[in-house]
């Protein structure tokens, strides 16, 4: 940040510096949301190694006793360790028990994010590039269901399709596809009459490469600020919908399942069992969404000074 | 204008048609409710004439025409788990939805649109700062953890307030409701904070967005060469015109809202449609079930027109002429 | 000229943004007097419109007056507090806009805006107050004013908008009304009545006009005197008459010989060679120095204002040697 060298160039003056170079350094101006972004990031290895770091494999039932269960915070358990959290009621580690839960939860968001991405994007963009009666038919089903509150969605999609990880993802899909349609077309069909892409419309260039040469790469910093913003909220729909006991299976929870399974042992004051993974997750959210939040402040040109 | 009216009537009937074949698709293709329906040792006799009463031999289509036949009559089946009638089972239930959908939207309204025109007047300042990081807070912690939270706080450590039900009621338009009674607030207090914390993360937002652009514009600028106090600005000028968006995203979230309270109601144990629907989920209650996403729907579609009409009145732009 | 109503003297306005400090209004000095009609003129971005939002203390952050002092009727206006000054606004002194349709507010009725500039400054009752808006807008030409209340802007015309801007303006007779292009987004024939009316008006209520344009030729039907700004500083100042007739700034000169009127049928219209120049760290000198065809070594330095009589010119080369008295 303090380099001279990419400092931003006076308004006006050609800019040398590459839209997301200049992206990344408007980003770091902040510094709250660049701690924000140190958070995700951390959390995110946090994910990855948890096998690595944990201090014991939550889903190894041969390792656990029910002698450790509900223990508090700082017990020292029959594995002859600290349990710093304490323990759940399956005598589980907390912290290896939440480190494994963040990364089946991230895992769910980011994957319904970037499938949702996909699937949203192309609809947006197909409908703004077939124009006609292919965009109305296609952008009504959108604007159908964005009105329509996604958790009721996603409630009865997982009702239908029963409980299991490929239908949560495949719920949570279907309940958020439709913001990235609705930022796609509008980013596309704002494009789509610039003379460029008209001009380009008109040479014998494939429609592949006027999309993505020039449509995507348009419309991919609105779209990154949905999926920031949709990716935490898969993680609290899935989060949700576990709690309302409509998640996923038992033997690998998520940090929602977690909490419901802490719930019924808070009201008698073992409030550790939730508390904890609700942190966790809180604190997984709360980043994203400040990342995301910055995002959309440094990329919105209206209010650009 | 009416023109308008009668084109948004008919759009509204076409999504409920809509909504119904595919609602009705989609629960048709789960689970068997004779399952639900019967005891495990019920005889063949017992299971034929179960089938034949609930018409679950004839043909999806003729099922479908059937139960539209009989919903346009005001019939919405029997729910296989209460045996009741599927109406009586939700308007007996719905006040007390609607009751907390109204507390929560109508205080996370009045209370977030003046923080977020606050955020929006001194962006740079730290109240604004602040109300910023309440309002990403609202948006980002689940409802499910708050509720959770609140009942551990107020209910359980501290004690001023119960963790569940709808306490006393008063009648009202031959309805209980909690609102009219100072026990029924201390019962409703809690869920209605807990339904309304997102709201109020939307509408801080809403307002804040509104007011800062409205900030860099011309007529307030214009007022204040005027020689307008900045309060007066704020409350008359700006106010109103950020009033179109709110009105608007109000509305629709009163039924979002609506969908939001079944968590609320599940923790609160608050006895309204959001519970209901759980359960039936739960169980496969298909009448229930269709029932439930029909009404919602419904209000949808409601809200929708309502807010195209309340849209045009406060927009005098668009009250003359129809069109924008 | 009467005694100055307005006197400005050395006012510097600066904008402290990311890239830099952009010196946009830059030691301006002139005064106005008592119902007199000034023309502002120079391009888009040559400080004109910060000047008049100078004037009214309105100067949107990053920006602030950096030194300098603004005189309204003897009394200093800056460093007065935000509440000093809006008691002043829009009773002593008042502003309308380039654009009637942004200024006004869409979703409020004329009669709920004209009340709530009224009430401002003045407590009276709601029908005192729309007798009064009703009598000023009658005074800027709306005809029907009383029954005209209850509508909202998108009601009205261009002109008419403006007009209702106007009257908010002068509600309570100001003593100074800073004006800043008011007829650009207009009709030809609308910007014409306009210009009559204002006169007439301002004649009429002794009101001072600060008149903000691009537009040297409509500025010069109808001021009394001229002030041609050029990146932040008033390079020439006198008389309408006297200015058009002698200019002695290379740039006043370059502007009138660039009017259509001044054109010979058949040539193309004369355009000065170059750019504005960014008022954003500007190289110390003449900023006119790099599109003038008199520049010499002598302009890298600062030209002082030099007055003489009624006429002033910040130049080392004005175009005709002043006549000394």
């Amino acid at each position: 940040m303090k380099d001279p060298a990419i400092k931003p160039l006076p308004g006006g003056a050609p800019k040398a510096v590459s839209p997301w170079r200049d992206l990344w350094w408007r980003f770091c101006e902040d510094r709250v949301a660049l701690f924000a972004f140190g958070v995700v990031v951390l959390l995110v290895l946090m994910a990855l190694f948890a096998p690595l770091i944990s201090p014991q494999n939550p889903y190894d039932l041969s390792g656990l006793s029910l002698r450790d269960a509900r223990r508090p915070p700082g017990f020292v358990g029959s594995g002859g360790y600290t349990h710093i959290l304490g323990t759940d009621a399956q005598g589980r580690d907390l912290l290896s028990a939440i480190l494994y839960g963040l990364r089946v939860s991230l895992q769910i968001g980011i994957t319904a994010g970037a499938v949702a991405l996909v699937i949203g994007t192309s609809i947006g963009i197909a409908a703004a590039y077939a124009r006609g009666f292919v965009e109305a038919i296609l952008m009504r089903i959108v604007d159908l269901q964005l009105s329509f509150p996604p958790i009721l969605l996603a409630l009865v999609l997982v009702a239908l399709l029963g409980q299991g990880q490929a239908q949560l993802v495949t719920a949570l899909v279907a309940a958020q596809y439709a913001y990235f349609a609705r930022t796609a077309f509008g980013a596309a069909s704002a494009e789509r009459s610039k003379d460029y892409v008209e001009a380009a419309a008109a040479t014998p260039l494939s429609a592949r490469r006027i999309v993505f040469r020039h449509i995507l790469p348009n419309a991919m910093p609105a779209l990154i600020v949905v999926a920031t913003v949709q990716i935490a909220y898969a993680i609290a729909l899935e989060a949700t919908l576990s709690f309302l006991g409509l998640g996923l299976p038992v033997t690998e929870p998520s940090l929602g399942m977690l909490i419901s399974n802490g719930v019924k042992y808070m009201m008698s004051g073992r409030t550790w069992i939730s508390v904890y993974p609700g942190i966790m997750l809180i604190i997984l959210i709360v980043a994203i969404n400040m990342v995301g939040d910055h995002l959309r402040d440094i990329l919105n040109p209206r209010l650009d000074k | 204008m009416s023109g308008f009216i009668i084109q948004r009537l008919l759009q509204a009937i076409l999504v409920m048609a809509v909504m119904s074949v595919i609602v009705f698709a989609g629960i048709y293709s789960i689970g068997n409710p004779l399952e639900i329906l019967l005891p495990p040792e019920a005889t063949q006799d017992v299971r034929e004439r179960t089938i034949a009463r609930f018409g679950l031999d004839r043909p999806v289509v003729e099922q479908y025409f059937y139960y539209i036949r009989n919903l346009l009559q005001g019939d919405l089946g029997r729910s296989y788990i209460y045996n009741e009638p599927v109406l009586h089972l939700i308007s007996g239930r719905l006040p007390a939805t609607i009751e907390l959908v109204l507390v929560s939207v109508l205080g996370a309204l009045f209370v977030g649109v003046p923080l977020g025109m606050l955020a929006g007047y001194r962006p740079d300042a730290l109240s604004s700062r602040i109300i910023m990081a309440v309002s990403i807070l609202g948006f980002s912690v689940p409802t499910f953890w708050v509720g959770l939270i609140l009942i551990l706080t107020f209910a359980v450590q501290l004690g001023w307030l119960p963790s569940g039900g709808r306490g006393d009621t008063a009648e009202l338009f031959g309805t209980a409701w909690s609102f009219l009674t100072l026990n029924g607030w201390s019962h409703l207090a809690l869920p209605a904070i807990n339904l309304a914390l997102f709201k109020l993360a939307i509408m801080i937002r809403l307002a804040r967005a509104g007011t800062r652009e409205v900030m860099l514009g011309d007529t307030v600028k214009f007022a204040r060469a005027a020689g307008l106090s900045e309060w007066t600005i704020m409350s008359r000028h700006v106010l109103k015109l950020i009033s179109i968006p709110i009105v608007t995203v109000f509305g629709l979230e009163l039924g979002s809202t609506l969908a939001f309270a079944v968590v609320t109601e599940t923790i609160f144990s608050w006895p309204g449609v959001g519970k209901l629907i759980i359960d039936s989920i739960k169980n496969l209650d298909r009448p229930v079930m269709m029932a439930y996403l029909m009404l919602t729907a419904g209000l949808f579609v409601t809200i929708n027109l309502v807010v195209d009409l309340v849209y045009a009145i406060l927009d005098p732009r668009l009250r003359k002429g129809g069109a924008a | 000229m009467s005694a100055p109503i307005l006197e400005v003297s050395d006012l510097t306005t600066h904008f402290f943004t990311r890239a830099g400090v952009v010196k946009a209004v830059d030691g301006v000095s002139f005064s106005v007097g008592a119902g007199e009609i000034v023309g502002l003129v120079g391009e888009s971005g040559s400080g004109k419109s910060v000047t008049g939002f100078s004037l009214m203390g309105l100067v949107d952050p990053p920006g602030r007056i950096v030194s300098g002092s603004v005189k309204l009727d003897g009394e200093e206006l800056v460093g007065l507090s935000w509440d000093q000054l809006r008691a002043l606004r829009g009773s002593h002194i008042a502003m309308v806009f380039q654009d009637p349709m942004a200024t006004l507010n869409p979703v409020l009725t004329i009669g709920t805006q004209m009340r709530l500039a009224i009430s401002a400054h003045d407590k009276t009752s709601r029908r005192a107050a729309d007798a009064r808006a009703a009598d000023v807008l009658t005074r800027v030409g709306i005809p029907e004013a009383r029954s005209r209340l209850g509508a909202y802007p998108h009601e009205f015309s261009g002109g008419m908008r403006q007009r209702v801007a106007i009257a908010i303006a002068l509600l309570h007779g100001s003593q100074v009304l800073v004006a800043d292009e008011p007829t650009t987004a207009l009709d030809v024939s609308i910007q014409a009545q306009i210009l009559t009316e204002m006169r007439d008006l301002a004649a009429e209520t002794g009101t001072a006009l600060v008149w903000i344009s691009h537009d040297l030729a409509t500025v010069s039907t109808l001021a009394d005197r001229l002030l041609v700004m050029y990146a932040g500083r008033i390079v020439e100042q006198g008389p309408v008459a006297s200015v058009l007739r002698d200019p002695h700034h290379p740039y006043t000169a370059g502007l009138l010989r660039s009017l259509p009127a001044t054109a010979k049928p058949g040539e193309d219209l004369f355009q000065i060679p170059g750019t504005t120049p960014s008022l954003l760290d500007p190289p110390p000198g003449c900023p006119f120095r790099p599109r003038c065809e008199h520049a010499s070594e002598l302009c890298t330095a600062d030209p002082p204002l030099e007055m003489s009589r009624d006429r002033g010119v910040r130049c080392f080369h004005p175009l005709r040697e002043m006549v000394s008295v």
